[in-house]
Formats: C-alpha cells, sequence, structure tokens
C-alpha cells in the first residue's frame, strides 16, 4: 500500500450553536485505503464528511488535502476531491449524459477530455444505457448511480461517499460495493454509512464515531483478530449446573440460551477452545455441539456506542 | 466556469414551462398594446399631423409605451424568472455539488447571474420583433429605439439581481418571489414621491423606475447607469455573502 497522505484532519471541530456536533476529531487517509466512518444517527457523520470536502467550514481545526489547506486555498483543494452527499445532487430536468458533461466541466476538465471522462464514469457506474434519459425519471438507485459517476468523474484522488448504499436493492448494493472497491484501490475513499456488514466488507480502516467525537480507530485486519474466537456455543447431552461449566478453563462467563445450551465467553482466546472441548469430553458430558463465534463488528459497534449514553449527546444538523 | 454555470441556468429555466409561459402570455399583452398604440395613432394623430409644429413620431407614441409596459410587466415577471435559481438548489440539495466544486463562490453567484441576462436578452429580442415590423409602414427612431432597450434591459437586469438575492436566502420559490416582488414594487412606486426641490435627494431617486425616465426620453445618462451597475452589484454581492455564510460559523 501506497503511504502517501490524501486527507489530513487536526483538531476538527463543528458547533451549531450551543450544540457541539463534532468535537475535536483527528484522522488520516492514505491512498488505496478505503475508510469506514461508523456511527449511528446524528453522531456527526454528515456534518465530518461537509468539513472534509469545504461545504461546511470548521469552528476550530484544519483539513489539509494532498498536502493543501483547505481554508486557505479551497480552490485548488477541493480539485482533488470527488463528494457524494447523503442526497445525490442530482438535476432533475437533465439527462445523465447532460449532467456527466456538467459535472466534468465545473470540475475544470479540459474541454476534449470530458466526453472520455462521461463514457468512463457511466461505464463504472452501469449507467451506459441511461445515458439519454433523464434523471428525474430514474429510479432511486440509478439517481444514486449517478451521484457516485459525478463524484469519480475527475478521477479525484479522494471520494468522500456519504451512505452512498442508501436505498437501493441488494444486487445494486452489492455492486456499488464492489465498485468502491474497485475505486480503493487507486484512490482514498471515505465512506460514511451506519451499515455495519458494509464497513466489514469494503474497508480497510475503520473509524467509530459517537457524539461528535472517534471513540474507536483501528484497521479491520487487527479488529477481527482481536475478537475472533473470543466466544463459543455449546450444546451437551444432559443438564449441567451453570457452575460446574464456568469451571472450565478460561471462561470468563456462562449464558444460558436454551436447554442443554450455552454461550461461553472467554477471557483469553489463545487455543482455548481446543481445552475446553477437551476438558467437557474427558468429563463425560456429551458434547454435541461446539461452534467457535466470533464477536462482531456489530457487537463492538453496540459496546461502544451504547456505553456513556447519559454522556451529553450532541445532535448531528444533517442540513 | 462561469459560462457552464450560466449555460446550465439558462438551459434549466428553458426546460420548465414557467418561462415559456411568462414569455408568451407578455408577447400577447405587448402586442394588444402596440395595437392599440397604432389605432389610436392612426385615428388621432395621423389626421391632424398638420396642426403640429412638431409632428410626433411613430417611435415616441408607439414603441416606447410598449417598453414602458414592459418594464412594468417585469415587476410582476422577474421574480417568477428568478425564484427558483438558488432555492431549488437548496431545496434538491444540488448546492453542494456546486460547492463541492474548484469553483468560487463569486464565479457560481455571476454565472447564474449571467443565464439570468440570457434569458432577459432573449425576451427583449422576441419583444423587439414588434417595433421592427412597424418598418413596413414607416420609419423608426433608431436612437430612442435603443436607449429605451438599453433603459429596459438594465431595468430587468437590476430585477434579476435583487430576485437572485432573495432566492438565495430561502429554499421556498414562492417566499423567494413574493420578497422580490414586494422590494421591486416598492422600489418602483417610490417614483411618486415629490420631492421640492431637484438638488435635495428624495426617496423618488432610488427608484427603478425614476432611472428608466432618461433611457426612454432617448438620453444615455451615465449618473442613471451608475444607479443601476450599483443596485446590481450591491444585490450580487448580499447574494454572495449570503451563500459563503452557510458554510461558516454563525
Amino acid at each position: 500500500m501506497n503511504q502517501e497522505i490524501l486527507i489530513k484532519a487536526q483538531h476538527l471541530s463543528r458547533h451549531f450553536g450551543p450544540t457541539v456536533a463534532v468535537n475535536n476529531i483527528e484522522f488520516e487517509l492514505h491512498r488505496g485505503e478505503i475508510v469506514g466512518f461508523l456511527g449511528p444517527n446524528g453522531a456527526g457523520k454528515s456534518t465530518s464528511m461537509q468539513m472534509i470536502t469545504g461545504n461546511l467550514a470548521p469552528t476550530t481545526g484544519s483539513v489539509e488535502v494532498c498536502g493543501i489547506d483547505l481554508l486557505e486555498k479551497p480552490k485548488q483543494a477541493k480539485a482533488h476531491i470527488g463528494y457524494l452527499p447523503e442526497q445525490p445532487p442530482v438535476y432533475k430536468e437533465l439527462t445523465v449524459d447532460e449532467y456527466l458533461k456538467f459535472c466534468a466541466r465545473i470540475n475544470r476538465m479540459d474541454k476534449i477530455n470530458v466526453s472520455a471522462a462521461v463514457d468512463n464514469a457511466k461505464q463504472r457506474c452501469g449507467l451506459t444505457k441511461v445515458g439519454q434519459r433523464l434523471i428525474g425519471n430514474l429510479s432511486k438507485g440509478y439517481q444514486q448511480r449517478v451521484g457516485i459517476a459525478q463524484a469519480i468523474i475527475h478521477s479525484p484522488a479522494i471520494i468522500v461517499l456519504d451512505e452512498p448504499t442508501v436505498g437501493l436493492d441488494p444486487i445494486q448494493i452489492r455492486e456499488i460495493r464492489s465498485l468502491i472497491r474497485e475505486l480503493g484501490e487507486e484512490h482514498g475513499v471515505i465512506l460514511s454509512t451506519h451499515i455495519l456488514p458494509e464497513v466489514q466488507m469494503t474497508c480497510d480502516r475503520v473509524q467509530i464515531i459517537r457524539s461528535g467525537q472517534l471513540v474507536y480507530q483501528d484497521s479491520m485486519e487487527n479488529l477481527t483478530q482481536q475478537f475472533h474466537g473470543s466466544c463459543a456455543v455449546i450444546g451437551l447431552g444432559e443438564e449441567i449446573a451453570e457452575d460446574k461449566i464456568s469451571a472450565l478453563p478460561a471462561v470468563a462467563s456462562v449464558e444460558r440460551l436454551a436447554p442443554k445450551r450455552w454461550r461461553l465467553l472467554f477471557d483469553d482466546n489463545t487455543d482455548t477452545i481446543q481445552q475446553v472441548a477437551k476438558q467437557i469430553v474427558d468429563n463425560g458430558w456429551g458434547l454435541t455441539e461446539l461452534v467457535p463465534e466470533q464477536k462482531s463488528l456489530e457487537d463492538i459497534f453496540l459496546d461502544i456506542t451504547t456505553s456513556e449514553e447519559e454522556h451529553s449527546p450532541a445532535e448531528d444538523d444533517a442540513a | 466556469m462561469i459560462f457552464t454555470i450560466a449555460a446550465r441556468e439558462l438551459r434549466s429555466t428553458f426546460l420548465s414551462p414557467i418561462a415559456w409561459t411568462l414569455i408568451g402570455v407578455t408577447q400577447i399583452i405587448l402586442t394588444f398594446i402596440t395595437g392599440s398604440g397604432i389605432e389610436n395613432y392612426v385615428r388621432s394623430i395621423q389626421p391632424n399631423l398638420h396642426m403640429y409644429l412638431t409632428p410626433p413620431n411613430i417611435t415616441e407614441q408607439i414603441v416606447v409605451p410598449q417598453y414602458m409596459w414592459l418594464a412594468i410587466i417585469m415587476i410582476v415577471i422577474s421574480p417568477l424568472l428568478t425564484m427558483r435559481v438558488f432555492s431549488d438548489e437548496r431545496k434538491n440539495k444540488t448546492l453542494a455539488l456546486l460547492v463541492s466544486a474548484p469553483i468560487s463562490m463569486t464565479e457560481i453567484v455571476i454565472g447564474k447571474y449571467l443565464g439570468l441576462l440570457a434569458i432577459a436578452g432573449i425576451m427583449l429580442v422576441t419583444y423587439t420583433i414588434l417595433p421592427l415590423s412597424l418598418l413596413f409602414f414607416g420609419e423608426l427612431d433608431f436612437g430612442l429605439l435603443f436607449s429605451s432597450i438599453l433603459g429596459v434591459f438594465l431595468l430587468m437586469a437590476a430585477c434579476m439581481a435583487i430576485g437572485l438575492f432573495f432566492s438565495s436566502l430561502t429554499a421556498n420559490p414562492l417566499i423567494s418571489a413574493m420578497l422580490s416582488f414586494f422590494l421591486i414594487l416598492l422600489m418602483s412606486i417610490l417614483i411618486f414621491v415629490t420631492s421640492e426641490s431637484p438638488d435635495v435627494f428624495s426617496l423618488a431617486d432610488i427608484s427603478l423606475f425614476q432611472h428608466l425616465m432618461a433611457f426612454v426620453s432617448g438620453l444615455f445618462s451615465t449618473h442613471d447607469l451608475m444607479y443601476y451597475l450599483i443596485i446590481i452589484s450591491a444585490f450580487l454581492i448580499l447574494a454572495i455573502r449570503r451563500l459563503d455564510s452557510d458554510r461558516l460559523q454563525h
């Protein structure tokens, strides 16, 4: 992976009157990387996206885009960014071709390159057949694709996508996700979403934001490793008292799921499954089932976002 | 960049029925006005031409009233032409597209304003066919014709700048149209304020129509030209500041 830094955000904060939408966020985006921005509704995702793309001036802090300060030289910096806001910014009265041509031109592309860029963007987003149709007559999914095509038309270094798969059907979602993966190979992509599988499938790095603060930040690899095999479901041939089960090696807690089924939570995750299996067999409890469970991103997400809920919740002004 | 935005604006305007309807209806009204002007001239002025020392020409009698009426009609229709310029972008959340692109707010506003001026120009060209048709029957005073056209164009340009500003305030086109209509109407009727002496400032001096009078009497006055340019730049600057303030901390 190329380690060229595309975005460097420092001490970003944004207030709306007395509410603090985003509070002192710091992060970096490298080329060839997809960063998932995760958070519940109103956590400040959209506000952060708007600040990175120059749609909103931060109250404090700075954003550097490809080494250019976004606040001091907005024109030069914005040329490196493609942005798809929450609602695709499409002119419904134009055709897809007209609209994409307009987008290419306002991104200061030369006239001779425009039609090639339009064709390329249409092809990548699966819009080749609808070039002549009015955007207003297209389905929501296609409008969303037009929105993505608009963001990539000038092949910017950074692509910021705010909830790109909202309102799409499962097939379209799959297509868009593979498109995002593809884009992530040569560009830097920031993906904001509250859909967890999306992050798991597409992103290299996860940032979880809650009440305007960055509460978790790690690579997807570490995340999966860290939580792999930390719990397991067992099924036994007979009812065993709970205190006997919790006496098994490395078991931190036991949760009864159904008659003869329990979920075990381990306090360390090295080879515990083997030892537990051996112990159960040695005890002659009649092991019928043993399924190691991966603590999913969802659990982590819920852990992080629901803890300290009383902590001053900042509302996100999505406008 | 500016012209790309202007072209898009012009195109979208003519893709909606509003512009076509307004231009068509105005054309019908102006045709009636010109027609009655001709009738009046033929019935009451032509038979008595020998009685005048300097006989009134058809440009003064027929063409100038047509442009004066056009100016009055513009009070009503220019807010309808400008109301959606920024309101629609706000309502449909398309403003983010322009703001995220490497263009400044000034370029966006001027681009859109040029699109509006192009509409005004197209309207004036279609309405000028009427006076030109009089060339079949007589001669026109082209100096007076052009200064009238210029005067009305400046008035339209000022109305468009006012409308553009109000459109930048709200996501609701109706409110933007109402506000610009009231301000344009107010600034028009100020012409009826009488002043004690021409040297003293009176409210009539800020009337949009007061400054049209020189142009429709055939006088090209830089004083009046400056008035319109100041009004236009003031409202454009206000619009730029308004849109910039969306981004900034309040």
